[in-house]
């Protein structure tokens, strides 16, 4: 109970009490666990399924993850998408759009240390591109990414699949395909983690305290 | 980082950081769309009290590539030349707003002095002050060794890597070059072994003091420390004093002793490694410090240096600008 379910954020967050409510679970991290393993691993292959549907195949796809943690997704959901298609290679599908350089919070935040991007051979010209990120929270980052995309090439269309989808959307931007919605409030804080980077896949939500993606 | 006035501001990380932003930013200029958005809106100043074209064209190509605003200012056909002070010629720039200023000055320590007087509040970059720094030359020729010499196909850009075990070696005029003393202390921060190599004459005194070894005798250096990179300075004649078309009084007895003596030609590049690469910060004097064979040759990596520097300028411009403007101080 202690663990802060998605409590409607009212007033000072800052109490008093230590800093680490949660008893009883050994996790180093607070807050609640909201997607396990298993269930990321079957959110991903749900959406490797309905990106091959709404594509109707494989054909002139093109997976793009936006680092950090988009990029193994994107590589998990090309694999997954390989196994349905086996006429696809799933590392020609695969590419990293890294924003960074694009983002219009630059000068609000510490510097920012760039990702790569690397497109797949056969570029986005007219391709159908699927950008995978983990969170949709401002939808900052992706707006940050279409303009990236616009530099590189024109694709047929983008679509967009996220793991979480914690709302709270500040433009006019929605997800494609979506693991997990999940209402919060904005002083709490989703935190993903993936076994390529974190050695653990989990998807944790924080209680009040941090205000922060 | 605010301000970048010399190599020796710059720790291992950081100069790594610069080296990686770097190697992102070369990565987008192979595009068809060259231009960033990232520093939209901001403004560059290239105030330039020397005469340079490939320093200056090269920090004007960096800040138009990240969209900031460029405003070149040369010390010809200036008020410079009416007899304005440093001071004042720095404060009608700030009131024209500038976020940053570019500053190539003949006297050492300019830059610093702007930087540090409390007249503005932009960040400085230093392109060359008198013979004392140049920092960003260091930095792409930091950036040239690493990528011909760390990278492998794993990490074709060498992120990440500094030059633990490599060794270059530097040739000729150290006494008049800010590009060697930059160098020295930048590649000395980063693990490499540096070697300079010079006539006595053109030893700066107190060079016993920097990182690395001194030794005169070019033919016997090469074959002492195997160098992975040699870096031929240019002679420069202009700060030689005298205004003959041959040597400067003095230093050498002829150009052609010196070249003999310290000019990479074909013979010498044939005693160089398998993989050693060979650099040149330009303009080079053919036929001086360097024979046309050695300047053409594969091994020679000038051309590149010239691009790496445009790469590595924006990620000096971007980690100086692509942040929260502190207070004032």
């Amino acid at each position: 109970m202690s663990s802060g379910p998605a409590v409607p954020f009212s007033g000072a967050p800052s109490s008093p009490e230590p800093p680490g409510p949660p008893a009883g679970r050994t996790a180093p991290i607070g807050g609640a666990e909201v997607l396990t393993a298993p269930e990321i691993t079957r959110a991903l292959t749900r959406i490797a399924h309905e990106v091959l549907e709404r594509n109707k195949g494989g054909q002139q796809l093109v997976l793009l993850g936006i680092p950090t943690r988009g990029l193994p997704l994107a590589r998990r959901l090309a694999r997954k998408i390989a196994e349905v298609e086996p006429d696809l290679d799933a590392d020609a599908l695969v590419g990293s759009l890294d924003v960074t350089m694009y983002r219009d919070d630059l000068h609000r935040q510490p510097t920012r240390t760039l990702g790569s991007t690397d497109l797949p051979p056969g570029g986005v010209d007219d391709q159908v591109v699927v950008l995978v990120d983990d969170v949709l929270f401002s939808g900052r980052t992706i707006r940050a990414a279409l303009d990236a995309l616009n530099d590189l090439g024109r694709p047929r269309a983008v679509q967009l699949a996220v793991l979480v989808d914690r709302g709270h959307r500040e433009l006019p931007i929605r997800a494609d395909f979506v693991g997990k919605n999940l209402p919060t409030s904005l002083a709490e804080r989703v935190q993903v983690r993936v076994a390529e980077i974190d050695e653990v896949d989990s998807v944790r939500i924080d209680g009040a305290g941090l205000a922060e993606d | 980082m605010r301000h970048l006035l010399s190599a020796a501001d710059l720790d291992r990380a950081q100069a790594v950081e610069v080296l990686d932003a770097a190697a992102r930013m070369a990565a987008t200029q192979s595009r068809e769309i060259k231009k960033l958005p990232t520093l939209r809106g901001r403004t560059v100043v290239n105030l330039f009290f020397e005469d340079s074209t490939r320093t200056r064209i090269s920090f004007e190509t960096a800040a138009k590539r990240l969209s900031a605003d460029v405003i070149n200012f040369s010390a010809k056909g200036s008020s410079l030349s009416k007899g304005e002070s440093l001071k004042d010629t720095a404060q009608t720039l700030q009131a024209m707003g500038a976020d940053a200023v570019v500053v190539r000055h003949p006297a050492s320590g300019a830059p610093h002095r702007l930087a540090h007087a409390g007249w503005v509040g932009t960040s400085v970059v230093n392109a060359g002050d008198g013979t004392h720094q140049h920092p960003t030359q260091a930095l792409l020729d930091a950036f040239t060794i690493r990528r011909h010499l760390k990278a492998d196909t794993a990490h074709p850009e060498a992120i990440g890597n500094d030059l633990d075990g490599v060794t270059v070696v530097i040739v000729g005029d150290v006494l008049h070059s800010r590009v060697a003393r930059s160098n020295v202390q930048l590649l000395h921060t980063l693990g490499a072994r540096v070697v300079i190599v010079a006539p006595p004459t053109l030893v700066p005194v107190g060079a016993h003091t920097w990182p690395c070894e001194i030794a005169y005798d070019l033919d016997q250096a090469l074959v002492d420390h195997q160098p992975d990179a040699v870096m031929m300075l240019r002679v420069q004649r202009e700060r030689m004093g005298s205004g003959g078309a041959s040597a400067g009084p003095g230093f050498f007895p002829s150009p052609l002793e010196y070249t003999r003596s310290y000019g990479l030609d074909a013979r010498r590049l044939r005693m160089l490694s398998e993989r050693a690469i060979v650099l040149h910060p330009g303009p080079m004097n053919r036929g001086l410090e360097i024979s046309a064979e050695a300047a053409d040759s594969p091994r020679a990596v000038i051309l590149e240096q010239v691009a790496n520097g445009v790469a590595v300028r924006m990620a000096v411009l971007y980690l100086l600008l692509a942040k929260e403007r502190e207070t004032l101080a």
